[in-house]
């Protein structure tokens, strides 16, 4: 690991002003437990950590409602949201992402606004040993043709395959949420969740639309009639603490067995949190039962292009949504 | 000290665990802790551009309600501050990614990965390692003796871990069932497979807590 100074922020505004002027080479830590890995491994190298955690406590790490949105704060420990009632019994999608993950140590250390912005886990943008465009831009994808089973299917391009690995970024992108910033240049912003995260396309090392220095202060997500009958399906290789193959996010709103709407998001599958708007348009109005649902997950992956290893990522995920969505309309709410 | 070999024997010999603490003890009297650290991984002790990144740094860590007063490199991880700098070599290292748990140890009560934070970071919290778990007549925790009871482990490496990781799932109320046991229990890994008698020593703890509440 690489030198660097550290230095603790009390103070939202001037941790941005601190972050920006050092530029790329600046970085946040908060739970530290991407961070921490990251440099271990020698693929992140900042010269400056401007440490989160003593922000003031009572704005960044507090969970509230008023009945019409969620916000939850951007130092608030993955363990304290899975917890808080207000999420549990309202949001029980957002609940499912956090429970599934990691491990509870990780949990407890592990920041909401550092969990949605965490790296892939493509072995190959962690072994500095071989090519990536993502970690060395342009030096090549190493698992175009290498071993590309835990790899993406959706939103890839030549540059890249790399999976988005997180599980709550799905909840969030499917109940439309949003994430308030402050940046040196932009001042305080909202970003659609859906618009925070880039596809790779020829640029797949510049992975967020957050300009150098901004900062993720809270996490909104709007309450709906969709909110509580809502379901996360994920498939792994062991039981837990692994992550994601495939994963299902849904929100229903049923009237009956009327689909009114419905809030899907796919994860494991795609290189960015990937709503699928072509499987929510198959289920709209009409009436939810099995072959209606796998009609709807045919269209999640339509588009798909699998590589060597993952091509079994279709019928698993298809299985999953389906699951999800059979799941979620038995829920009693 | 009195030790089993491996025919059972004691013996009052130096162990290897003597030894380490001595070395242990030793790299704590060097001022410059990190300096260590860089020299076994072969890295100049200072890169370009950062000279002021490469001071040491003092930080006052609370460890089992003792303050420790170090001078320390920003990049030591409490894990190697835990092990190296004071001397608590409980605490184990195993892959030093968070991916195994045998680092776990608790901040401010809640259980963390001593490996995935710098100790810098954490000034100010109450840190409790596994040395800190009996009492000071050296009766043990109830978990420890649950696991001695259960004969949960073969090799022992990551058993600080899995104790301090279950004491506290017992605390958070996520250990009512087996099946919950071992979901909560899931960011410990026993290369040796002790599972079952890990969640049998749980189970037993998780009653002896609750009898006493």
């Amino acid at each position: 690991m690489e030198h660097f100074a550290y230095q603790r922020a009390t103070d939202a505004d001037m941790a941005v002003r601190t972050v920006h002027a050092r530029g790329p080479q600046a970085q946040y830590i908060a739970g530290g437990t991407n961070m921490t890995d990251y440099m271990t491994l020698g693929v992140l190298r900042p010269t400056l950590l401007v440490d989160i955690n003593h922000l003031p406590a009572a704005r960044y790490a507090r969970i509230e409602s008023d009945g019409t949105r969620l916000r939850l704060g951007a130092l608030v420990r993955m363990s304290q949201a899975e917890e808080h009632p207000l999420v549990r019994s309202h949001y029980p999608l957002i609940r499912d992402t956090l429970l599934l993950a990691a491990s509870r140590q990780i949990r407890n250390m592990a920041s909401l606004g550092g969990n949605v912005l965490q790296r892939t886990r493509c072995e190959y943008y962690r072994n500095s040993g071989w090519e990536c465009n993502k970690r060395q831009p342009g030096s090549g994808c190493a698992a175009l043709e290498g071993l590309n089973r835990q790899h993406a299917i959706l939103g890839t391009s030549a540059q890249c395959i790399a999976t988005y690995a997180g599980d709550l970024a799905q909840a969030l992108i499917a109940l439309d949420a949003s994430v308030e910033t402050i940046g040196a240049a932009s001042g305080r912003r909202t970003i659609r969740f859906a618009e925070l995260h880039r596809l790779p396309g020829t640029t797949p090392h510049i992975e967020t639309i957050l300009e150098p220095g901004e900062l993720i202060t809270f996490i909104d997500v709007p309450a709906g009639p969709w909110t509580a009958r809502s379901r996360y399906v994920k498939v792994r290789d062991r039981q837990s603490y692994q992550f994601a193959l495939v994963a299902a996010a849904v929100a229903l709103h049923l009237e009956g067995n009327t689909v009114r709407d419905a809030r899907i998001a796919l994860g494991g599958v795609a290189t960015v949190p990937w709503r699928s708007r072509e499987a929510e348009a198959v289920l709209r109005g009409k009436t939810l039962d099995e072959p209606l649902a796998a009609q709807a997950a045919d269209a999640a992956f339509a588009h798909a292009r699998p590589g060597s290893g993952n091509a079994f990522k279709i019928p698993v995920g298809k299985q999953a949504l389906i699951r999800a969505l059979l799941e979620a309309q038995s829920m009693q709410v | 000290m009195a030790h089993q070999d491996e025919n059972g024997s004691a013996r009052a010999t130096h162990s290897r665990r003597d030894f380490l603490r001595g070395a242990a003890s030793g790299a704590a009297a060097v001022p410059f802790v990190g300096g260590v650290a860089s020299a076994l991984q072969g890295q100049p002790p200072s890169s370009p551009g950062a000279a002021q990144a490469g001071a040491p740094q003092t930080v006052t860590l609370r460890i089992n309600q003792q303050p420790h007063t170090l001078s320390i490199d920003a990049r030591t991880t409490l894990l190697d501050a835990l092990r190296d700098a004071v001397g608590l070599t409980g605490t184990k290292k195993g892959c030093g990614h968070g991916q195994c748990g045998a680092c776990t140890v608790h901040v401010d009560g809640q259980r963390i990965l001593s490996c995935m934070s710098f100790a810098l970071m954490q000034e100010g919290h109450e840190i409790t390692t596994i040395e800190g778990l009996a009492r000071p007549d050296g009766t043990l925790h109830p978990m420890q003796q649950a696991f001695i009871d259960h004969d949960a482990l073969q090799c022992g490496y990551c058993t600080p871990g899995q104790i301090m990781s279950a004491v506290a799932c017992v605390r958070e109320g996520h250990a009512a069932t087996a099946d919950e046991i071992r979901e909560y229990m899931s960011g410990n890994l026993c290369r040796c497979a002790a599972y079952p008698n890990i969640v049998a020593a749980i189970e037993q703890a998780a009653k002896v807590r609750s009898s006493e509440a």
